[in-house]
This record gives C-alpha cells, sequence and structure tokens, in this order.
C-alpha cells in the first residue's frame, strides 16, 4: 500500500507501525513517530495498524535554537 | 545560579545548539561558556540519518538538554511535537513556541496560552517563549507555567532588548517568577543588561553560532552573563540628569 513517510509517497508492505519501521530501515534508531498528525509513542507502535493513504511522521534529534 | 521548576541549573546561559560552523565548534562553544541548558529540536530524519550522531554530541555536552517546539504555528502542532520529544529526549522540560507571524516570528499569545495549559495538565514543565506583555505573561502563569521566556527582540535579530519599559514591568510585575530573555539578543551587553533588570538568565543562539568566532563569543557572554548578575546583586545607583562631581569640593585651592 502507498503512504505518505515525511511527505514522500512510498509503497510499504507492512501493515502496522513497527512493521514499517523495520521495513524502512530505521531499525532501532532513536526516533518519534506520528500517524495522521497524532503522536504514537514507541510502545504503542506494534498495535499501531497503518492504511493506504495514512501520513506517517519520523523525527530525530535535530540541532535547535 | 537559576531554578527552574525546583531544578538548578548550572549557569544563566541558555544555548541553542543551530548554525554552528562544525560540531567542533559548537563543542567548544559550550566547554568555554559552561552554559548550563542545550537546546534541541526534532526534524524529519531519513532512515540511517544524522541524528544519532547529533544526539551523541549532545550527550557528550553533559548539560541539561530543553526540545523546543520551534517552527510550530499552532497548538496541535505544538502539543504533538512536545509529546514526541518528550520521548525521544527524556525529559518534560519543553521551550514552547508557538508562533503568530512567519516574518516576525512573534508568539500566537493565544494559542500560546492554550498549549501551555494543555501541556502542563499533561506533565510537561512549560517554559513559553513570550512577549514582554504582563497579562499574557499572568494568564501563562495561571496556566501552569513556572518560567516566562520574554523575547528581547524577534528570534535572529540581535537587537537586544527592543523593549526596556516593558521588560523592566515584567520584571517587576511577577518578581518571585523565574524569568528568561529568550531570542533577540545579539552581543553580550545584551545580556548583561538583562541581568541587571533582574532576569534570571538568557537564551540564545544566533549571537554565539553566526560569530566570526563563536567560542569566544560564547565566552564572552558567560562573562557578561556574570558581569551583570553581579551587578544586579551590587544595586546599581540610579541615574540622574544633572552632573554631580565625584571629587570633594572641600579643600579645593582658590587659584585665581
Amino acid at each position: 500500500m502507498k503512504i505518505t513517510v515525511n511527505g514522500t509517497q512510498t509503497e510499504i508492505a507492512a501493515t502496522t507501525l513497527a512493521a514499517a519501521l523495520e521495513e524502512l530501515g530505521y531499525g532501532e534508531a532513536r526516533v518519534a513517530t506520528a500517524v495522521n498528525e497524532s503522536f504514537v509513542p514507541a510502545a504503542a507502535r506494534p498495535g499501531q495498524a497503518l492504511a493506504h493513504g495514512d501520513r506517517l511522521e519520523i523525527l530525530a534529534p535535530k540541532q535547535g535554537g | 545560579m537559576p531554578v527552574f521548576y525546583g531544578t538548578e541549573i548550572a549557569s544563566p546561559l541558555m544555548l541553542g545548539t543551530a548554525q554552528y560552523p562544525s560540531p567542533a565548534v559548537l563543542a567548544e562553544a559550550f566547554r568555554r561558556s559552561g552554559a548550563g541548558v542545550a537546546t534541541v529540536s526534532l526534524r524529519r530524519e531519513a532512515a540511517g540519518g544524522g541524528g544519532a550522531e547529533f544526539w551523541a554530541l549532545i550527550r557528550e555536552l553533559g548539560v541539561r538538554v530543553m526540545p523546543n517546539t520551534a517552527g510550530c504555528h499552532s497548538v496541535r502542532e505544538a502539543v504533538t511535537t512536545a509529546h514526541m520529544a518528550r520521548e525521544v529526549f527524556g525529559t518534560d522540560w519543553i521551550k514552547l513556541e508557538v508562533i503568530g507571524h512567519a516574518d516576525t516570528l512573534q508568539p500566537d499569545p493565544f494559542g500560546l496560552v492554550e498549549a501551555a495549559r494543555i501541556l502542563t495538565e499533561d506533565g510537561f514543565r512549560v517554559f513559553p517563549y513570550t512577549t514582554e506583555d504582563g497579562i499574557l505573561g499572568g494568564r501563562l502563569l495561571e496556566a501552569g507555567c513556572e518560567v516566562l521566556m520574554p523575547w528581547g527582540a524577534p528570534i535572529g535579530t540581535g537587537l537586544g532588548l527592543n523593549n526596556l519599559y516593558g521588560l523592566r514591568t515584567l520584571r517587576a510585575q511577577f518578581p518571585e517568577v523565574p524569568m528568561v530573555v529568550d531570542a533577540g539578543l545579539g552581543r553580550p551587553s545584551h545580556a548583561a543588561q538583562a541581568m541587571e533588570l533582574g532576569f534570571d538568565a538568557v537564551l540564545l543562539n544566533t549571537a554565539v553560532a553566526r560569530a566570526g568566532d563563536p567560542a569566544a563569543m560564547a565566552e564572552g557572554f558567560a562573562r557578561a552573563l556574570e558581569a551583570g548578575r553581579l551587578a544586579r546583586a551590587a544595586d546599581p545607583m540610579e541615574p540622574r540628569d544633572m552632573a554631580a562631581p565625584s571629587t570633594p569640593l572641600l579643600g579645593l585651592a582658590v587659584l585665581e
């Protein structure tokens, strides 16, 4: 199915958020996630289903003021 | 040293981590300034991106980390970003920015109060980036904030303390509330001035990161903050309009 990952249309086979992160190559990376503009805690990723057209944001520590 | 939400920090300097010419210069700026807090952000990460390296660098600084909600223009964006930051950075401290205008980067006072209330109820320790408006400051305190962070001038301008009267009034209006002048400082003299006015700390980034020698400028800010703190504690003289001789007139020779 197609979802949007950080603003880019992406084809994935995974059906959960945890599986999608693994498939997309994030592995154990220190990231925070939101699906359709709602925060999904790390502990909830295995139970977070993904559907066609979902919008996934994957954020990591960056420089800031 | 300043105490925020019951935690004493090592220095009145809170320093941003963006725009440095290199990670090594960033680290040197923190080392020479003794800054007690590092501000950080969350941004999109590609698989295998640089987030891990940056996080390792920040951890090595040994300072307290405060994530921000920079770039958020709505309450929902800011609240969601804060929750994501709490998980990634492992802290309930959040520098809350709800921006009202893209050109001035002025805080949206209405959204700021609403986001502060939501985040306080969610257990965050909110550091609101606000203006020097005292009514707004009062609303933020009512919403649960125990710190106020009025701007000196718009973010990134380096103009210093744009509204001395407003800042002085805000300081006087809430004498027991820890306050940080956040944004708009350009030179160490601006930081000294903030401390002389009775502010507890300053938060800045661009003035150090974009200086020709960021590490030296960071140290300059640290020394200015110490000078301002000492001056405030030493009860400065009141300015006056007319000259007053400092050398005694008594005993002046008559030579004509």
